[in-house]
């Protein structure tokens, strides 16, 4: 019978596994648990102390953190819908016949933005969005725009960077669902309309959604994960007009030293995460 | 079948997108082999005379040789952990049936999705309280919560592909699970394998906040060591892109080996 093995066995498998993401990625967490219950200064370490629940009061009435998180989900907001037209432009100009060899040549390009290291992608942001040597000021036309300095142009700059990594990867997701479709499908449809939007919305649609959930369900974990590129790129600045969830808690933890407070942030992050998690789950099962 | 003017556009939009994605990189490039005195010309110069005066200076005279070796060894020990845990607990979950099994990989799901930070705050606390703090091993276990996720993901999936025939045979002859495991299955999943390392090692290789919080000097990986000139104010511009370019190849070169396995990897398998 398929499957029926001693349980010693499958402990001798998978307890290796188990019991090394245990113990890096679940005893930290408690430990943090621990922390986010004490007053825990990394400047005032005599005087650590049990407080309860007074840095979770804090962090929910504190004003900066939930603008932190507004902006964090504003950029979401923005970023994938942006990814999201500009992929499906880019899948379907892969998917159609002819021109082989340049569509392999885009479709190894593309690769390229996604596996860069995020800490190079905030270095060239330095160095191409520089106002006064910079290339992109220059490609428009000798315009003098002060990128990084400017609490607007920063955060559209942070869009640009995460739009220019992550389009290709919603390309890539699309265009493998796109060539999903059954090829005398798409034909059949071709015969009877012209219109790309009809074979798009009726033909080619159920066929990316599942790609479409997932990359919903990548970019949103991401997004609240997105903590590289934009500290080498702004450091959260000007102000904080980029100071995404993660980038406010290692402020709170290692610049302010308040870990007891940067780990009920983070608590309370780690619980939206699962919460988000769980919803995308229940509606990815509900759709595949 | 296409017209003329449709072929054009096609034509003219591809070359676009292979402009973008790739114009970056040639301005990091380019920049790297600028003089300061040049690469602070507004507006920048595109044309001059290359120099490797900045490779030079960085990876002799300012350490980042040494970090690069670091990154190398930490990825290179954080992927063969991963696959030496992972890849029995793969054949488990695609070849066992037992209890938890589904709890067991939302655990893995999640672990892909919880951001980093959450973990860098306990993480910093406990190393400084064990004497961990700038050592290899510290970020070669840490490394594991993304990386073990992944090879699972990745190699469950490829031995499912495999006949269960194959192993039913080698059962009759009365092999052990683990000699079916090491001596069927293991050859033919291979290319899974591969894959999932060369994405441990990417994803090791490209990690900072980590790197940035939990290492000094002595096990210092190369993106914390480039952000490190980031420091003070007239920037070594040039310096930062003979570093970034060194960083960079590497793993270029490994993402498009794993080109076509990508997309797979970067969403767990969800998509095929």
């Amino acid at each position: 019978m398929r499957g029926q093995v001693p349980r010693r066995t499958i402990f001798a498998f998978i307890g290796p596994a188990v019991l090394g993401l245990a113990m890096v990625g679940i005893a930290p967490l408690l430990y943090a648990v621990w922390t986010s219950l004490h007053f825990y200064n990394l400047t005032k370490l005599k005087r650590v102390e049990f407080i309860g629940a007074d840095n979770y009061l804090t962090v929910l009435t504190d004003e900066v953190f939930w603008q932190a998180m507004g902006r964090t989900f504003f950029l979401l907001g923005t970023a994938l819908p942006l990814q999201i037209a500009l992929g499906l432009g880019i899948a379907l100009v892969l998917h159609q016949p002819g021109l082989t060899l340049v569509k392999t040549l885009a479709r190894l390009s593309l690769v390229l933005p996604m596996a860069t290291t995020y800490a190079v992608v905030g270095l060239l942001g330095q160095v191409m969005f520089n106002q006064k040597f910079g290339v992109v000021n220059q490609l428009l036309g000798g315009v003098d725009v002060n990128w990084i300095g400017d609490p607007n142009n920063a955060f559209a700059m942070i869009i640009f960077w995460d739009v220019w990594q992550w389009t290709p990867f919603v390309a890539l997701v699309l265009l493998a669902g796109l060539t999903m479709v059954p090829g005398e499908v798409e034909e059949a449809a071709r015969l009877e309309t012209k219109s790309t939007w009809t074979i798009l919305r009726y033909v080619q649609l159920p066929f990316l959604l599942p790609g479409l959930v997932a990359v919903l369900i990548l970019r949103t974990a991401d997004t609240l994960k997105l903590f590289d590129m934009v500290f080498t790129l702004t450091r959260g600045g000007p102000g904080s007009s980029t100071e995404f969830i993660s980038l406010m808690i290692q402020r709170v933890g290692f610049r302010g030293f308040d870990q007891g407070l940067a780990s009920a942030q983070a608590i309370i992050l780690l619980i939206i995460t699962i919460v988000l998690a769980q919803i995308y789950i229940r509606v990815f099962h509900k759709e595949v | 079948m296409t017209s003329p003017r449709s072929f054009w556009s096609q034509i003219a939009l591809l070359a676009l997108i292979i402009l973008v994605c790739v114009f970056p990189f040639y301005w990091m490039v380019t920049t790297s082999l600028k003089t300061q005195i040049v690469a602070l010309e507004a507006p920048p110069v595109w044309v001059f005379e290359p120099t490797l005066d900045n490779y030079r200076e960085a990876l002799f005279e300012d350490d980042v040789l040494r970090t690069l070796i670091n990154s190398i060894v930490i990825a290179i020990c954080t992927t063969a952990l991963a696959l030496l845990l992972g890849v029995p607990a793969a054949f488990a979950l695609a070849r066992f049936e037992f209890r938890g099994k589904k709890d067991l990989w939302f655990w893995f799901i999640t672990n892909r999705m919880v951001s980093p930070i959450v973990l860098a705050l306990p993480f910093f606390l406990i190393a400084r309280n064990l004497g961990l703090l700038d050592k290899h091993i510290t970020l070669i276990l840490i490394y594991l919560t993304f990386n073990l996720p992944i090879v699972i993901w990745i190699v469950t999936d490829q031995f499912r592909g495999i006949p269960y025939d194959l192993d039913e045979a080698a059962r009759l002859e009365g092999a052990s699970q683990f000699t079916i495991m090491r001596k069927i299955c293991l050859p033919l999943a291979m290319p899974g394998v591969a894959v999932s390392a060369i994405f441990s090692f990417i994803f090791s290789w490209n990690e900072l906040m980590f790197g940035l919080i939990l290492t000094r000097n002595e096990a210092k990986t190369a993106p914390a060591m480039a952000v490190s000139f980031m420091e003070g104010y007239n920037l070594p511009y040039g310096k930062i892109m003979a570093t970034s370019t060194l960083i960079v190849i590497p793993v270029l070169i490994f993402a498009l080996i794993a080109s076509k396995q990508l997309v797979r990897g970067l969403t767990m398998g969800a998509v095929k």
